[in-house]
């Protein structure tokens, strides 16, 4: 008796030491996250931040999910995972257990039961949440492309100055890429090819070219969905904001190969003070300050980080994943 | 489309063929492309007789207006996730950038003539 009585109380510890763990590992990634939005070592490896990036996203994503879902089903030896695939089984057993190892003998079974509910709930729906701004996010952007590709279809032709991509008639600058997995298209306005010099178009197309075959598009999407789903959270827009910013310095890092930086800086100066025109309302805030630290670190280049502290970087960024995952499971 | 939009009145298939004389396109050929022209919601068609009648759905400018505004991403809605080569910049930041562009061509970039 004695001994049933000791394993009892040692699985309930396991459970909730697990839930302490994952809400420590929550509490980590946001600190870790807030620790780098204003870090300076990501401009000198954009790769390896991205990496970190997105460990800190989906180690908090999935820890704070874990830490609710393991608060209101403590199903010990099973694991958050199994225990929410046992859903049916395992919260009936769970639900008014009393939590022993607090020393509370509780006397308010209904209060513990509403816990557990609360908990469970805000867990599935943060989980829920979560998938469906992903899932709807990525059904927008299709369809936003597959328009653009459609009007482009209709409107765009080519220019022998910027050999490759398409030009729309458009006065005012701008230029971006269509991302996707059978057509990549850059597209230029024409006011961007009247503005800039053959130089620095090839610059441009350099730096577009570098965001469609390293597919950036979906390195931004988690981090954009996160910013839909939260749009209150400074950290969530943060670290959007963070992320982007990163995938135009890899770019441009890689317009640079085999090109002057002169080029890239005197196109990227041009374009940005080109319209100068009032950025439409609420939409200002977001962008400032990004093109300056762009044209900062080419005019004044920084040292790439060591080739071994961008590999701490990343494997740190695994064993965060590795750990939240395992934490998870078992 | 370029056809449907030179002239002010819808066309017939066999109006819009004698205008692509250049192309010497297949009259079943422009058939289709209309025909999906107005399945796509890019033409609007009527019936006069025995033929279809096709006349855009809206003019060249309001396309092209359509696709900057999306890709500038100025409609207000981020889900388009493109990724633009740069934005816009304002006032004092744009000043500054001028400056470090003057500044950097001055000291050594200054052999192509940009201006």
């Amino acid at each position: 008796m004695p001994w049933m009585h000791l394993k009892v109380t040692a699985e309930q510890m396991k459970g909730l030491a697990d839930a302490a763990l994952l809400a420590a590992l929550a509490m980590g990634s946001v600190l870790g996250a807030s620790a780098l939005v204003p870090a300076s070592w990501p401009r000198r490896a954009p790769a390896a931040a991205i990496l970190l990036w997105q460990a800190l996203g989906l180690a908090g994503g999935l820890a704070a999910v874990g830490t609710l879902v393991s608060l209101g089903l403590p199903g010990d030896h099973l694991g958050v995972a199994g225990s929410l695939l046992h859903l049916g089984t395992v919260f009936p057993q769970a639900a008014f257990r009393f939590p022993v190892a607090f020393g509370v003998v509780s006397a308010l079974p209904i209060m513990l039961l509403v816990f557990r509910l609360a908990c469970l709930g805000a867990g599935l729906a943060l989980l829920a949440s979560l998938c469906w701004v992903l899932i709807a996010v990525s059904a927008a952007a299709l369809q936003a492309r597959r328009r653009q590709r459609a009007l482009l279809a209709l409107l765009a032709h080519g220019d022998p100055k910027v050999p490759g991509a398409l030009v729309v008639d458009y006065p005012t600058v701008a230029a971006y890429c269509l991302p996707g997995l059978f057509s990549r298209i850059v597209v230029l306005s024409v006011g961007t090819v009247e503005l800039l010099g053959r130089g620095e178009l090839a610059a441009v197309l350099a730096h577009e070219r570098a965001h469609l075959r390293e597919r950036h598009d979906l390195v931004l999407l988690p981090f954009s969905a996160l910013r839909r789903a939260f749009p209150r959270s400074a950290m969530c827009v943060e670290a959007q904001r963070s992320v982007a910013l990163l995938v135009e310095m890899l770019a441009d890092d890689h317009a640079l190969r085999g090109r002057p930086a002169r080029e890239l800086v005197s196109a990227l100066v041009r374009f940005g003070t080109a319209g100068t025109c009032p950025a439409p309302a609420g939409a200002l805030a977001a962008g400032e300050g990004d093109m300056t630290a762009r044209v900062a670190r080419l005019l004044q280049p920084v040292r790439p980080l060591p080739a071994t502290a961008s590999a701490a970087i990343c494997l740190a960024s695994g064993l965060l994943v590795a750990a939240t995952i395992a934490l998870l499971i078992v | 489309m370029e056809v449907l939009w030179q002239t002010d009145v819808p066309l017939t298939v066999r109006e819009v063929s004698a205008r692509l004389t250049e192309r010497n396109l297949a009259h079943t050929t422009v058939m289709t492309v209309l025909d999906r022209l107005a399945k796509k919601g890019f033409a609007k068609r009527q019936r006069d007789g025995r033929a279809w009648r096709y006349c855009p759905a809206a003019t060249r400018e309001t396309y092209v207006t359509e696709l900057m505004l999306t890709a500038l991403d100025q409609t207000g809605d981020r889900t388009a996730a493109l990724t633009r080569f740069a934005q816009s910049v304002s006032g004092i930041e744009a000043e500054v950038l001028r400056d470090a562009l003057d500044a950097f061509e001055g000291d050594g970039g200054a052999d192509e003539g940009s201006g």
